[in-house]
């Protein structure tokens, strides 16, 4: 045990294969786990990577496992998680380690893709913008699962993405699920039948980590349900997939 | 089969197999009470096309839920390939589906 004053910092170093080591920093007020491994750069291990950005919750990049838990770091304070003032962190989980804290999201943001994410427009910069009604079921459906900030905290706390790498996992489908719901979309159909594919919403298991862990409190869960009620009615309508 | 289809007939068969669970044991409490023989079940049943609809549905909505579910325990536990796993769960499916009409026409034939 440290000094009262002071953190005890275990830090993954390494990619797959590597280990903890141990970094001793002085305890402050109002200190992120964030600010904890940007004082252990600084002054420790100028090697040492790891990912961040705006350090105010909006960005979502600088997302880690701590004691265990995934968690955005720059807005998890150190006194919140270290009782005890000793902090272990890792890199989020299911994703190939690139070095130390950071991880290769290419394949996070490719399933994206795979589950429809991208936006398509029905109109010309010339037209009108559509209407939307904000009391709207859809826009209210939507609305709830909008606000997502990409950090991949619930894709590294669904276990079902570590038991079957080819799910399309929490965040692609939350995405899926705003835009079936938003009624600009061109492309509302083509979203439903990507989401219910191989690997989508159906591989989910109601688990509720990713709901659980979400630092923006969005329920995937939620939004995973609701494409799945649209794969069965979808089914009974027998609408072409 | 697309996932869509699997998904949609696990969700259905669920729906069915709920009642129909609870109804048969519901039964089997009510029917053996006070001691029960082959001779009594095959009393009501031989003949019934009442209790050949209801056991054939079990049987089928089994046949269709069960390797499903087993198909998706085994795509996410073991490494065994897509087509591997399709093809042993028809053969499952059918397995089910064949013992559970042979018990079916058992009782309620002849």
């Amino acid at each position: 045990m440290g000094d009262a004053d002071e953190l005890i910092v275990s830090i993954w170093r390494g990619r797959e294969t590597g280990g903890l080591v141990e970094y001793r920093v002085p305890a402050r007020a109002n200190q992120t786990v964030l600010d904890v491994v940007t004082e252990v750069q600084r002054r420790h291990e100028p090697s040492l990577a790891y990912r961040f950005a705006c350090r105010v919750g909006v960005c979502g990049s600088c997302a880690m496992t701590v004691n265990g838990t995934p968690r955005w770091t720059c807005r998890t304070h150190v006194r919140k998680v270290a009782a005890d003032r000793r902090l272990t962190i890792e890199p989020l989980r299911n994703m190939p380690r690139i070095k130390d804290l950071a991880c290769d999201m290419n394949e996070f943001f490719g399933k994206w893709r795979r589950a429809g994410g991208v936006f398509r427009g029905s109109r010309t910069r010339d037209d009108p913008p559509m209407a939307v009604d904000p009391q709207s079921r859809n826009r209210q459906a939507a609305n709830a699962a909008i606000e997502c900030i990409n950090c991949a905290v619930c894709y590294s706390a669904c276990d079902v993405v570590a038991a079957r790498p080819d799910y399309l996992g929490p965040a692609a489908l939350n995405r899926a699920w705003t835009l079936i719901n938003d009624v600009r979309h061109a492309g509302r159909s083509a979203t439903l039948a990507q989401a219910t594919a191989d690997g989508g919403c159906a591989s989910c298991h109601t688990l509720g980590s990713c709901a659980q862990h979400c630092p923006v409190g969005i329920s995937p869960t939620a939004s995973i349900a609701g494409l799945k009620r649209l794969s069965l009615l979808s089914f009974l309508r027998r609408t072409p997939e | 089969m697309s996932e869509r289809r699997l998904f949609a007939l696990q969700r259905l068969s669920a729906l069915l197999l709920g009642p129909l669970v609870i109804i048969h044991l519901v039964l089997i409490l009510y029917a053996v009470r006070d001691g029960l023989t082959a001779a009594e079940i095959l009393a009501r049943t031989r003949g019934s096309a009442l209790w050949a609809a209801y056991y054939g549905a079990f049987v089928l909505a089994a046949a269709i839920h069960a390797p499903i579910g087993l198909r998706n325990v085994l795509i996410e536990w073991t490494p065994l390939p897509r087509r591997a796993v399709d093809l042993s769960m028809i053969v499952f499916c059918a397995a089910l589906a064949a013992l559970g009409m042979r018990a079916v026409i058992a009782v309620v034939g002849g």
